[in-house]
């Protein structure tokens, strides 16, 4: 009788598990509980523009607008001596997962005293995502801006700080001139399977508003399909 | 699904999917298990018959309800099913005819839009119709529009998002005064329940509607095709449904059906009013006491239960999830994260919004069930949850900037 039950307790589990992993699959509306937290109580939020009169930031990132849905500003606070990010702000105009994934950003880059500029340089959407617990699919890369964000306040900051040699375009060139999406972000979603234009732009919405840069996209895509699947 | 919300739930969404009502159910319990009716009605059999005569009666009971012949109604799986087999059905019926001419607008369903854009590639030629700034196509426009060729008019009764009526009389004399030998169709998945639906009165050739929007099952709506209009089926086999719609019958739908049209007919007066006063009561609530909105659609010429609101400076998809996480509530969205597109509803665009009022667009579709207390209850915690949304956006447009149309 006890082995009977355990097996129907296992079948149970069993089916609970399947539930959850189509449930994941389908259901993309759903959120981790860490994309709730940060989208409920968000780290590091500029509460009040009239609050950056005290934040001595130095550095400044805008990227998007809204008639994309999504615009996000980040502002960072670098020590010069240690080339450190000590403080940043952030204010999000976007769908939960945007608000969550800049919220989360704000706090990698801060915590434990604070990320070098080298490393910041090197967080991918990946890195927030992985963070997070992970994001619906579709909402991958046209919610997370995040680390746009931080690189255009990267910049910012050497420009202020007169060392416009650093200034980096890293060999990532931006495309989409309102997104900021860059030749980088489509060859990683050609990586990701994306090999025509329709599934690219689902990924990043590249050209949704600058449509000036679709040729250059579609050049793109068929240039990383080509060395990446021959 | 543990993270489910566990708190009393407000269901603002009756445009998208209604409760079965207990009546319905309890009708349709009686033709499922062997105590009841469960026969195909297809079989010559006693057990068969009982099943056909119950059929021919919801079928006889719809056509008075639509003021038509029974044998005007095919009964289909869903209103999107409808509309698929009156648009290719047609088409296919008159794939060697000169008529090869569809107008349809640009505010339909996707179950419109993404079949004509199907019938383009076959060879059809589409016009969408530009609407108005409420969304609400003119007699006119249609007029201009109309062709020698012109084989069909899709036109929506009331728009799904923005609950605009459309003028469906006029539109269809407008259509058959041009030439008495173009069709009508109209999509009335959202009317039904609250618009008249007598077939004659209106004067269409084909209409559409679902009973899941109506208090009734899931997976039924119907098809009126008025008699001597030629269809092609979409699905072959047994020639159930006058050949229009093979398959198997499905009766408890089909009868739950029809009693959900049947209550909702009946109700339809004193729910319109009801409903009609907690709508008007809504907007305006929502309007004053949160700055920086928006109604989207007719303030008058829409549907008893639709009400559609713009929150500037927010984003669709994250006001639904705090309204439905702190408030219970549940509604749907515009914004471009809550569709499987990319862009914002094609509805607020073509009425001539800029994308960020489509991106904040919040639908709230009143019931039945509906009450003036949840009203009140949600009503109570917008502001709060608005200006909290508010506080994370960079953004702050100006209302002079947002409140444009730019279709003229």
């Amino acid at each position: 009788m006890v082995n009977e039950n355990d097996d129907v307790f296992e079948l149970t589990l069993h089916r609970d598990v399947a539930a959850k992993v189509r449930a994941k699959e389908l259901e993309d509306w759903f959120y981790t509980p860490e994309v709730k937290e940060h989208f409920f109580n968000p780290k590091n939020l500029l509460k009040d523009p009239s609050e950056l009169k005290d934040f001595k930031f130095n550095g400044y990132g805008s990227v998007g607008s809204p008639a994309c849905g999504d615009k996000l500003d980040l502002w960072i606070v670098v020590d010069p001596s240690t080339e450190k990010i000590v403080d940043c702000k952030f204010k999000t105009f976007g769908c939960a997962s945007a608000i969550a994934s800049t919220s989360v950003l704000t706090v990698m880059v801060t915590e434990n005293g604070g990320m070098s500029i080298a490393d910041a340089l090197k967080i991918k959407p990946q890195d927030i995502v992985k963070r997070l617990g992970d994001l619906p699919k579709r909402k991958f890369h046209c919610s997370v801006l995040g680390d746009k964000a931080l690189r255009v306040a990267i910049n910012d900051y050497f420009r202020r700080t007169n060392q416009h040699e650093r200034i980096i375009v890293d060999g990532a060139q931006v495309i989409d001139t309102v997104l900021k999406v860059t030749d980088k972000d489509i060859e990683e979603a050609v990586l990701e399977g994306a090999h025509d234009f329709e599934s690219v732009q689902k990924k990043t919405k590249v050209g949704v508003h600058d449509k000036s840069c679709i040729p250059k996209v579609i050049e793109l895509i068929n240039f990383y399909t080509k060395k990446y699947y021959g | 699904m543990e993270d489910v919300v566990k708190m009393k739930e407000i269901y603002f969404d009756n445009a998208a999917t209604t409760p079965v009502a207990p009546e319905v159910v309890e009708v349709m319990n009686r033709f499922m298990t062997k105590n009841g009716v469960y026969g195909n009605p297809g079989s010559f059999n006693t057990v068969g018959l009982k099943a056909l005569r119950a059929l021919d009666n919801a079928r006889s009971k719809a056509g008075e309800l639509l003021n038509c012949q029974a044998s005007e109604i095919i009964f289909v799986g869903s209103g999107t099913e409808s509309i698929n087999l009156a648009l290719q059905g047609l088409a296919r019926a008159n794939k060697n005819s000169n008529r090869k001419h569809i107008i349809t607008s640009k505010v339909e369903h996707p179950a419109v839009l993404q079949t004509c854009e199907f019938l383009e590639k076959e060879g059809f030629s589409v016009t969408y119709l530009d609407v108005d700034e409420f969304g609400i196509v003119s007699p006119e426009r249609l007029s201009d529009a109309l062709r020698d060729d012109t084989l069909l008019v899709s036109i929506m009764y009331a728009n799904n998002e923005i609950g605009s009526i459309n003028p469906i009389k006029e539109l269809v004399s407008a259509c058959k005064s041009f030439d008495k030998g173009i069709l009508f169709h109209t999509d009335a998945c959202q009317a039904a329940g609250y618009l008249d639906i007598n077939v004659n009165n209106l004067g269409v050739d084909l209409m559409t509607i679902n009973s899941s929007k109506i208090y009734g099952p899931r997976g039924v709506g119907l098809l009126y095709v008025r008699r001597g209009v030629l269809l092609k089926p979409l699905i072959f086999g047994g020639g159930q449904e006058f050949g229009k719609r093979s398959g198997t019958e499905n009766v408890s739908g089909i009868i739950g059906f029809v009693k959900a049209l049947e209550i909702s007919d009946n109700l339809k007066d004193s729910e319109n009013k009801r409903l009609s006063e907690l709508r008007d009561y809504f907007i305006s609530k929502v309007l004053r006491i949160i700055p920086k909105t928006l109604l989207n659609g007719h303030p008058t010429s829409r549907l008893s239960n639709n009400v559609n609101i713009s929150f500037i400076d927010v984003e669709g998809e994250a006001i639904l999830l705090m309204l439905n996480e702190r408030a219970g509530v549940c509604a749907s969205s515009g914004s471009a994260c809550t569709s499987k597109s990319l862009d914002p509803s094609h509805v607020i665009i073509a009425c001539g919004r800029p994308y960020e009022v489509a991106h904040g667009s919040i639908r709230f579709s009143l019931g039945r069930y509906t009450t003036k207390e949840e009203i009140d209850s949600a009503l109570s915690v917008f502001p709060k949850i608005i200006s909290e949304l508010r506080a994370i956006s960079p953004v702050s447009l100006k209302m002079e900037d947002v409140s444009v149309y730019y279709n003229g």
